[in-house]
């Protein structure tokens, strides 16, 4: 059994209708990317699992539960932690209050010194406004508080986007140690690259569907057909 | 003795004082204002109303009870704050997907039909409410004298505010309170029980209100009108701090009170209309408010 079962997820913003029917499945322990161009509903597929998007219809079974009916307070409670695309950091929060602000929903999640040696940068940092760190800094902080909270299964909307290569070599290493700790992850990703480094299947996404799979052990084969997808 | 351009130095430190009295309940209804203000994003103009309420709580506690003004400190506020929880439950919640003027709109009904009944009730004018003894009688500080009970008033206002801004700026609930302020969709996807935090804040802001009223119940007469005077002031007051701003808020709140107790002195005729005219001046010069960080 997948530890995520997406089926049939549609969503909808006010009256307009964005998912129409996502169907995919995240293995436990996998990192599995979604890949799609500009609009084709990726951070809307993270925004329903973790229950942001309000109108949303099918079914979402995370450990073999039916969480479509749920609040966003029950699924974060429930083990899943999100991470979004403009990282959601508090600017009227310090860095050390943006770090413990969400609530440790069960056992087994990083202490804070454990998050430092992941990202070093943040423990100099602890008492400027959020808001003040560098881009990558913030991510790192954006992903770095989500593990305090014990869940082991994340929802990280592109965290490499507009980084420096340094900075994106850094967030592989730490997906790859989240992954070797027996995390699961969903990522969302435009930089095809960086996906291929750290995913074990990637989904393809257009126009609101999940319209390919590729084990990442197939990705050069594919590369042709991934990229007429994708447009690059 | 010193002499201030003519003018007695008891003249000046007794309207001072007065000044900072009404500086006190401005800052805390202010305050109450702006955190509710902060999170729910309605501009609660039932406040002056449940201010009122705070003080007639007093008044019934004393007259029905026996129950005297130390426990109402504790009591009203707490029941006002209960009012307070049922409105948002009952009432807001549903506005909350709607523009802010439906909140606004209720809010205001909410203080006409409060005020109505209690005018009904116990007539317009004033009832009083006896100090007790232990805030009777007062200090001579040689410059001027000090009654105890606006002493007690300017120091309970002073830790009330003070408090209230400590727990919001440095604990882990008021990190909770601020975040869920700043991106609530997001707080909620944390985990954190936001819808909870805004009843709770409702209920807080307006006992806030209760607590100013039950402590103007010995200063000022008890009386269904006494919120709707005090309203008007006080949210040029927020105005003029800034909407939202906790720290603002009880600056101003305190500064205006002053500025106006001086004006009493310099320029008697002008002391009504200063608070409006620096409101005025202020939201030329800087439309979110002194304190205010515009968006
Ligand atoms: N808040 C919103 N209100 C209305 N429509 C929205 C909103 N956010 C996104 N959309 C629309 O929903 C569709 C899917 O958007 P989504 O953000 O999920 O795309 P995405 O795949 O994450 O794209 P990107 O790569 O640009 O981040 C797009 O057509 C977008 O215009
Ligand atoms: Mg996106």
């Amino acid at each position: 059994m997948p530890l995520l079962a997406v089926k049939e997820l549609e969503a909808w913003y006010g009256e307009s209708h964005v998912l129409h029917g996502v169907t995919f499945d995240v293995p436990s322990g996998e990192v599995v990317t979604l890949l799609g161009r500009n609009g084709a509903g990726k951070s809307t597929t993270l925004k329903a699992i973790i229950g942001i998007m309000r109108r949303r219809k099918g079914s979402i079974r995370f450990s073999g539960k039916e969480t479509i009916g749920l609040s966003a307070r029950a699924i974060a409670r429930s083990g899943i932690a999100f991470c979004p695309e403009d990282r959601g950091i508090y600017s009227s929060l310090n860095v050390e209050e943006n770090l413990r602000l969400p609530p440790v929903v069960q056992d087994g999640g990083l202490s804070v010194d454990e998050i430092f040696d992941m990202f070093p940068n943040l423990r100099e940092r602890l008492k400027s406004p959020g808001t003040k760190l560098s881009g990558g800094e913030q991510q790192m902080l954006a992903i770095g508080r989500i593990l305090r909270t014990g869940a082991k299964f994340l929802l990280l909307d592109e965290p490499t986007e507009g980084l420096a290569p340094v900075i994106v070599q850094q967030i592989g290493r730490t997906i790859k140690e989240l992954k070797a700790r027996g995390f699961t992850i969903v990522l969302v990703e435009q930089n095809f690259h960086f996906a291929s480094t750290v995913a074990d299947r990637h989904y393809v996404m257009e126009h609101g569907r999940v319209v390919d799979m590729v084990p990442n052990a197939d990705l050069a084969a594919s590369a042709a057909k991934l990229s007429r997808y994708l447009g690059v | 003795m010193f002499d201030l351009l003519g003018i007695p130095p008891q003249v000046l430190f007794s309207q001072l004082l007065l000044g900072l009295i009404n500086g006190a309940f401005y800052a805390m209804l202010s305050l109450g204002l702006a955190v509710i203000f902060g999170l729910l994003n309605i501009v609660n103009f039932a406040h002056g109303a449940l201010y009122m309420m705070g003080a007639f709580g007093a008044w019934m506690l004393l007259n029905y009870l026996g129950i005297g003004y130390w426990w109402a400190l504790l009591l009203s506020p707490l029941m006002v704050g209960l009012f307070g929880v049922l409105i948002e439950r009952l009432l807001l919640r549903w506005l909350y997907d709607l523009d802010h003027l439906y909140g606004m709109i209720l809010t205001f009904g909410l203080a006409l039909v409060i005020t109505g009944l209690f005018r009904n009730f116990y007539g317009a004018t004033g009832m009083p409410y006896t100090l007790p003894p232990l805030l009777t009688g007062g200090h001579n500080l040689g410059f001027m004298f000090l009654p105890n009970s606006r002493a007690f008033v300017i120091a309970s206002s002073l830790i009330v505010c003070l408090s209230t801004w400590f727990v919001i700026e440095r604990t882990r609930l008021g990190s909770y309170l601020r975040a869920a302020t700043e991106n609530p969709a997001l707080t909620e996807a944390f985990g954190i029980n936001v819808s909870l935090l805004v009843t709770m804040t409702y209920g807080f802001g307006v006992a806030l209100a209760g607590f100013a009223g039950v402590l103007a119940a010995p200063i000022y007469s008890v009386n269904p009108t006494m919120g709707s005077d005090l309203i008007i002031v006080v949210f040029a007051v927020v105005v003029i701090g800034g909407m939202g701003s906790i720290l603002g808020s009880i600056i101003t709140g305190f500064s205006l009170g002053i500025v106006e107790g001086l004006t009493k002195v310099f320029w008697p005729e002008a002391s009504a209309t200063v608070i409006f005219v620096i409101m005025a001046i202020v939201l030329m010069a800087k439309p979110a408010g002194l304190f205010g960080r515009s968006s």
